[in-house]
């Protein structure tokens, strides 16, 4: 099978890759551009932790081919921090002790970045929507709802 | 058809470690010369924090800043004998090897500073900033890395330093049979309260009190996010997850996340954590150990809770709302016990 051309833009920067026919995007941006930021989980949408932004709009990224994303404009965990400055999400998400193994860690990050950039103020039933596709298997949510609450400068409360 | 509330109480006593052998764990440690430590481990840490304990155990036993200690895990080629990650061991076992070890080392250290500073080992102290100076004369002062690199290129000393620890044997009554399987034990309580659907059978969680005796906290923000996590962990193996639904038969078992059934953000409820420390006599700086003991007592608080709520005694793990509901009906309908 033929190699496709692929065009987008990772993280503010323009690359240009060859993918087979059939490659999803978490593939795409761990192997050939070599941003393991996207982590694999579950490889079928169950997880969250592949998550990265499109257009500024969450997806999974091992359900998107990688086609789909010519001429877009993809963000990653690895185009979070601003220079040598942790973006406010990562900061309060060290701060509040909101990693345990870290593993699903990448993935939320991704979806709060994708609520707070649509929504600066969110309540913590939004948090909690905005998260629920990602899952934390040591379980530690109440700490990642406190962190994003606390980067978007909203109150932590119970 | 209602919503029925109800609350659950469970202590545990739990055992730190096991016997089997001995249960031992070891540690090296050894300065570079630039006057950093490391620590070979062969211990993993799985995200529960090890390597920052053992890390603070280390740096406080040497008299060094923690940012001078290195910790390098989970390789049993390169690190020694380690028992595992389980049985909530870490930082009991793991833990009192690492400061073995270090004290070891740290008496290298103050001997090879002795000898650069011309004065007695034993009238040393360390300030924590990586710095040795003679007791109530701060001037009379060399660093830890002048003394690392005396050591390695001058003295030819290696400021390193072995440890393991390993529980006493316990023998067996042979009358009895009584015998001490652990060493240190924490403790902990846990109020549950629910609320159950008496249409459905569903189980939702309304509120978790509970308190933890755990020895000393060495790192109190890991020991409450360790016992966070672990509640709902609990919540997950008490209503949600299991491999086989019908075991002994094998269908209808989850093949994947999606059919896993685990607690998502949506389904945790406040849980309200009181850590209560009694340093233990044989741990590292008092540390016990918070690791399983945060899940245990979640699960008969949880199945007490639903006996409170509608009166029905499920005794079989998980407590899915068709198993809630066959045993609603089968007692003629919901009994709400007495409120507690």
């Amino acid at each position: 099978m033929s190699k496709i051309p692929l065009q987008f833009r990772h993280n503010g920067r323009d690359v240009a890759i060859f993918v087979d026919g059939g490659t999803n995007l978490l593939v795409a941006l761990r192997e050939l551009i070599g941003d393991m930021t996207p982590k694999f989980g579950c490889g079928q949408g169950g997880c969250g932790t592949c998550s990265v932004l499109v257009d500024g709009e969450l997806h999974l990224s091992c359900l998107t081919l990688a086609e789909t994303v010519a001429g877009r404009s993809i963000e990653t965990l690895d185009g979070m921090k601003q220079g040598p400055n942790l973006h406010p999400l990562q900061r309060a998400f060290a701060d509040n002790f909101a990693a345990q193994c870290g593993y699903c860690t990448p993935g939320m990050l991704m979806a709060a970045k994708a609520l707070l950039d649509r929504n600066p103020a969110p309540s913590r039933d939004e948090v909690i929507e905005a998260i629920s596709g990602n899952i934390c298997r040591c379980t530690g949510y109440e700490p990642i709802i406190n962190a994003i609450l606390a980067a978007a400068g909203g109150r932590i409360s119970a | 058809m209602a919503r029925h509330r109800g609350r659950g109480i469970a202590s545990v006593n739990y055992p730190i470690g096991m016997n089997l052998g001995g249960d031992p764990s070891q540690a090296l440690v050894h300065s570079n010369p630039s006057g950093k430590f490391t620590v070979a481990l062969s211990s993993i840490d799985l995200g529960q924090g090890m390597k920052s304990v053992t890390r603070q155990i280390c740096a406080e036993t040497l008299g060094v800043p923690i940012e001078d200690v290195y910790v390098d895990t989970a390789d049993s080629d390169t690190g020694p004998h380690c028992m595992g990650s389980f049985a909530s061991r870490g930082t009991h076992r793991v833990g009192n090897a690492v400061m073995t070890a270090a004290r070891e080392a740290r008496g290298v250290m103050m001997e090879a500073a002795a000898e650069e500073l011309e004065v007695n080992a034993a009238d040393l102290e360390t300030d924590g900033r990586g710095n040795i100076h003679v007791k109530g004369a701060p001037h009379r002062s060399i660093s830890t890395k002048d003394v690392a690199i005396a050591a390695q290129f001058k003295q030819g000393k290696t400021i390193s330093g072995r440890g393991i620890f390993l529980v006493p044997l316990s023998d067996v009554d042979p009358e009895t049979g009584e015998m001490s399987p652990a060493t240190c034990y924490a403790h902990a309580c846990l109020v549950a309260e629910v609320e159950v659907e008496d249409e459905t059978g569903e189980v939702a969680m309304v509120r978790m009190d509970s308190a933890y005796e755990l020895g000393r906290a060495l790192n109190p923000r890991l020991v409450e996010q360790q016992l966070v996590g672990g509640a709902w962990m609990g919540v997950s193996h008490a209503l949600y997850e299991t491999p086989e639904p019908y075991y002994p038969e094998p269908v209808h078992g989850p093949r994947d996340f999606v059919e896993y059934l685990m607690p998502g953000p949506g389904d945790i409820c406040p849980h309200d954590i009181a850590v209560l420390e009694r340093p233990a006599p044989d741990g590292p700086f008092g540390a016990k150990g918070p690791g399983e003991m945060c899940a245990n007592p979640v699960l008969p608080a949880v199945a007490n809770a639903i006996f409170n709520a509608v009166g029905v005694r499920i005794d079989d793990l998980p407590i899915t709302p068709e198993k809630v509901l066959r045993a609603i009906k089968a007692q003629g309908g919901a009994r709400p016990q007495a409120r507690r």
